[in-house]
């Protein structure tokens, strides 16, 4: 299957769970991975004579990750969305239909693309339907169980334009959204929980044409789904046009065993939800003033992060290790230690490759920019730093580097030491020996490693690298 | 014919003249003696109104308030949810269903001292005006067994006529407090929309249903709306506005007081009776004679008003009534899959009235429909609003009959809904407004049956619909 001369157009919509004490519409807990129908009341059970109240803690929510997206925040109002399904307990889902809370913005991916927000509207979410016995398929089980602790969750709908044209971009939208999301308070972001769901609107079309007809990808449960299932669905439409077939606008479902989507509802037997304006709720008309103080409380977002260290750094805001360094959160560390005169590119470096532990965010700048100052100055090999942050780190991210060396009988090998440590080695090995000083430069590279570590082996670590290669092209006559 | 007087019982129990105990009891040999012959309660709830009336009891031996409505028993609508008393809508789609807690006005009698006796019969789902439509058999009118008590509250409605209580509540959703009151020759108040929580009453028509009171009494009425009316945290639609004593205000008569006769609804028009119409003019005249300007107004879309309300009302039920699916609660007609199981549920589960409106409603909603009905009576709804601003600019109350008709009789309007609908002319431009209406009690029909007159006023306007009812009450 090829996508050669055809355009992929991506157009995502992301199921956010806010990150609410309760929920949308009363006071049940939401909360994950409670014993089933145990966070439920007669509201979230949809009981007959209850009633819907509004969760203001939910708008504000809403609010914030609106103003993140640059949208337009609006007065908005609740509609009916009918259907029957029995894990959505009145048969309806209350949701912004026509007046939505936030509406128009973008968001801007570390490659400076901005990909454009329609709209990001409150909705309530649904429970879930195990299926168990006989085949547990939805066909052929035998009954089914419903778990309502998830009815009523309050969630936004965001809905992205179709700007994206490939399934990179289409990771790298969520993950961004992601961390905003994370960074302004207003979800946990995590995927695996069902904290944010993504649907994929998938279409091709050759360059210049008008959209193609999309199907929409449903039950992508990873960024990797995400990337593999559009993938597929992009090479799948292909082969159809150019087979001259014709797309059926469908929904059409991620099957992540046999790596395929396959098909679901068609868009001509879609229901008609007889949306109308749900008469127990009165329209949301947030205060400019509070909007304003929301705006004003908002934490910088990942990309004003990533142009402040990419500037610190001396290095472009799409800049991968500028990129790891925001989204594990280390960028105020990095920024901090190189304002301390900390090497950049080595506390980039460390970030990216020894600080995805546990821990690592409690590392003070001062700490880490003392540690990175021993390993420029020649004091501390790579190897040693990286061993010295590890215990830095473990023992609360706030010692003294240099103690720490000291502690492990870390200092900087003599020269003389080394070269003797070197000898012994070479004298202990004279068939790799011979094959390196006879070898060609790729025999050496090889060589060159096994040299290193055998007197890494001797010197129980404190030789440096670069200094024990350095001696052994001199010993073999450059 | 009732015994009435709510305000007297509970100065009796709680100045410790008579105990609560004595009155219920009195109240329950009355229920023993005669609802198996008028039917008006669904579930009599004896036991727990006699161990309601003790506790009342032990408070004012140890000194403490009881509150306004000390003994008082009251007779609860059964689309109301009471906990662990099972709440049917006269359904049996929900025939077993038991809910885990009190609607909010049920929350409040108790806590004002009131004691409830039982659930009363209504039309299925409140759907209807007779309560014919009730799964488990009609309400009698206590004046005459073998006509209706109108409906949908009619077994709210004849229980109080019949002394079974001195007070009931009922739900109005387009005058299902107010035409069986009138059939019944009690008093009926549907408040303004939102003065009364409508948490826990089993939706019909959400923007248009409000929970009101029956009594006896003018007094009686005002008395226990003072008790219900209120915020609630509960319901969205709620109105904050504080709530005054109005039956501290009762007495203050009608004079100055501007009241429009709404000219389309005393015309020959609307196929209002004659002795109907004569019941109501003679009340213009009382209202006139006690110091009242009465003049004829006009509002004219409250013809439409009817149209609009059959489309607004049914589409807000099919949503409403989507729960009922055999997944949750109450009835289930098991079956191979959920989706047969749901659609045998409901067929099983739902009587012909409700159905049709679930047909009704969902055909207005539906795609390519919604505007030609659903949003052409959003139009109307929008429009006699307007037309009601602009008589409440010149009058402070309008007056109108409350039923075309005294109670009829049984069988007489079933054949075609259409003749049942036309019932609730008067009634339903209030649901549709929001406004508060009254009907109080004037005279009798030809028949010697009860006539009731409506007084309809602004948004929140109840005290002056209360003082205007003390009036026609003393004049009658």
């Amino acid at each position: 299957m090829t996508t050669d001369g055809w355009e992929t157009v991506i157009g995502l919509e992301v199921h956010v769970e806010l990150a609410t004490e309760t929920k949308l519409f009363s006071a049940a807990p939401n909360r994950f991975g409670a014993a089933p129908n145990t966070n439920v009341d007669p509201t979230s059970l949809g009981l007959p004579g209850s009633l819907p109240v509004l969760n203001e803690r939910a708008v504000e929510l809403a609010v914030r990750v609106g103003l993140a997206l640059h949208c337009d925040v609006r007065p908005s109002t609740f509609a009916r969305k009918n259907y029957f399904y029995p894990d959505m307990p009145k048969d309806f889902q209350i949701s912004q239909f026509d007046e939505p809370i936030n509406v128009g913005g973008w968001l801007e991916l570390p490659s400076g693309t901005r990909v454009g927000i329609t709209r990001a509207h409150l909705e309530e979410d649904t429970g879930k339907t195990t299926h168990v016995g006989g085949s547990g398929r939805i066909g052929g089980a035998d009954h089914a169980l419903v778990d309502y602790n998830r009815a009523g969750v309050p969630l936004l709908e965001i809905v992205g334009e179709p700007d994206l044209r490939n399934s990179e971009d289409a990771r790298a939208y969520v993950e961004e959204l992601r961390q905003v999301l994370v960074a302004i308070g207003a979800s946990d972001g995590k995927m695996e929980e069902g904290s944010l769901r993504v649907d994929a609107n998938v279409s091709v079309r050759r360059p210049g044409d008008p959209f193609g007809t999309r199907c929409e990808i449903k039950n992508v449960n990873s960024l990797r789904s995400l990337g593999r299932a559009i993938d597929y669905e992009a090479a799948r439409q292909v082969e159809l046009l150019e087979a001259g077939e014709a797309i059926r606008q469908e929904t059409r479902h991620w099957d992540e065993a046999s790596g395929r989507t396959l098909s679901g509802r068609s868009k001509e037997d879609a229901e008609d939800y007889r949306y109308f304006l749900e008469p127990d709720l009165v329209p949301v008309v947030p205060d400019p003033a509070w909007v304003e103080e929301i705006r004003a409380a908002l934490p910088p977002l990942p990309a004003d992060r990533r142009r402040t260290l990419a500037d610190a750094a001396g290095r472009p805001p799409s800049d991968g290790e500028v990129v790891v360094a925001v989204a594990r959160g280390l960028d105020g560390l990095a920024v901090a230690a190189i304002a301390l005169g900390a090497d950049a590119d080595r506390v980039l470096t460390h970030i990216e490759h020894n600080l995805a532990v546990d821990g690592a965010d409690a590392l003070t700048a001062l700490s880490f920019a003392a540690l990175v100052a021993l390993e420029t100055s020649g004091a501390l090999t790579a190897t040693q730093t990286k061993d010295v942050l590890a215990t830095l780190v473990a023992e609360g991210g706030s010692g003294d580097p240099a103690a720490i060396a000291a502690a492990k009988g870390y200092e900087a090998m003599a020269s003389d030491a080394l070269a003797g440590a070197v000898d012994a080695v070479i004298a202990a090995n004279p068939e790799e020996w011979s094959r390196y000083v006879e070898g060609d430069e790729r025999a050496r590279g090889k060589l060159t490693g096994f040299f290193v570590g055998q007197v890494m082996k001797q010197t129980r670590g404190q030789a440096d690298g670069k200094a024990v290669t350095a001696l052994l092209a001199a010993r073999a006559g450059g | 014919m009732s015994a009435g007087d709510a305000r007297a019982i509970a100065a009796a129990v709680r100045s410790g003249a008579r105990s609560a105990r004595d009155v219920v009891e009195e109240h329950l040999a009355r229920i023993a003696a005669r609802d198996g012959e008028l039917h008006a309660f669904t579930t009599v709830t004896g036991d727990r109104a006699l161990a309601a009336a003790d506790a009342v009891d032990r408070k004012v031996a140890e000194g403490i308030d009881p509150g306004p409505l000390a003994g008082v028993p009251v007779a609860l609508k059964d689309n109301l949810c009471t906990r662990g008393v099972p709440t049917t809508c006269s359904s049996r789609i929900l025939e077993g269903w038991v809910p885990p807690y009190d609607a909010t006005v049920v929350t409040r009698l108790a806590a004002a001292g009131a004691i409830a006796v039982g659930k009363t019969n209504l039309d299925e789902f409140a759907m209807g005006s007779s309560t014919e439509n009730s799964a488990f058999g009609p309400t009698r009118n206590p004046h005459d067994p073998s006509r209706v008590p109108g409906g949908s509250s009619g077994g709210s409605a004849a229980a109080v006529a019949a002394g079974f209580a001195p007070l009931a509540l009922g739900s109005d959703t387009g005058g299902s407090i107010r035409q069986p009151a009138a059939l019944c020759g009690v008093v009926g108040l549907k408040p303004t929309y939102g003065r009364v929580s409508r948490y826990g009453l089993v939706a019909f028509a959400s923007s248009l249903d409000q929970v009101g009171p029956f009594g006896a009494t003018v007094a009686d009425t005002a008395l226990a709306y003072d008790v219900i009316a209120g915020v609630d945290p509960l319901d969205a639609t709620s109105i904050p506005d504080p709530v005054s004593a109005t039956s501290a205000v009762l007495g203050e008569g009608v004079a100055g007081l501007r009241v429009g006769v709404i000219a389309e609804l005393v015309g020959d028009r609307m196929g209002i009776a004659p002795d109907v119409l004569r019941a109501t003019r003679r009340a213009a005249d009382v209202l006139a004679t006690a110091g009242a300007t009465v003049e004829e107004v006009s509002v004219p879309s409250c013809v439409y008003g009817l149209s609009a309300y059959y489309v607004i009302a049914p589409a807000e039920a099919s949503s409403n009534l989507a729960r009922f699916d055999g997944v949750r609660f109450g009835m289930r007609v098991d079956a191979p899959t959920t989706l047969e199981m749901q659609r045998a549920t409901r067929t099983a589960g739902f009587g012909p009235e409700v159905k049709r409106r679930i047909m009704l409603g969902t055909y207005a909603l539906s795609a390519g429909y919604y505007d030609a009905y659903y949003g052409k009576a959003l139009r109307v709804r929008t429009l006699l609003l307007r037309e009601f601003a602009e008589a409440y600019e010149r009058f402070d109350v309008l007056l109108s009959p409350t039923s075309p008709t005294t109670a009829f009789p049984f069988g007489a309007k079933t054949a075609d809904p259409l003749t049942m609908y036309l019932n609730d002319v008067c009634t339903i431009p209030s649901n549709l407004t929001g406004h508060p209406a009254l009907s109080v009690p004037f005279g009798v029909g030809d028949d010697g049956l009860p006539v009731g007159v409506q007084l309809l006023g602004p948004a929140l306007a109840e005290t002056t619909l209360f003082r205007a009812a003390a009036v026609l009450e003393a004049g009658r």
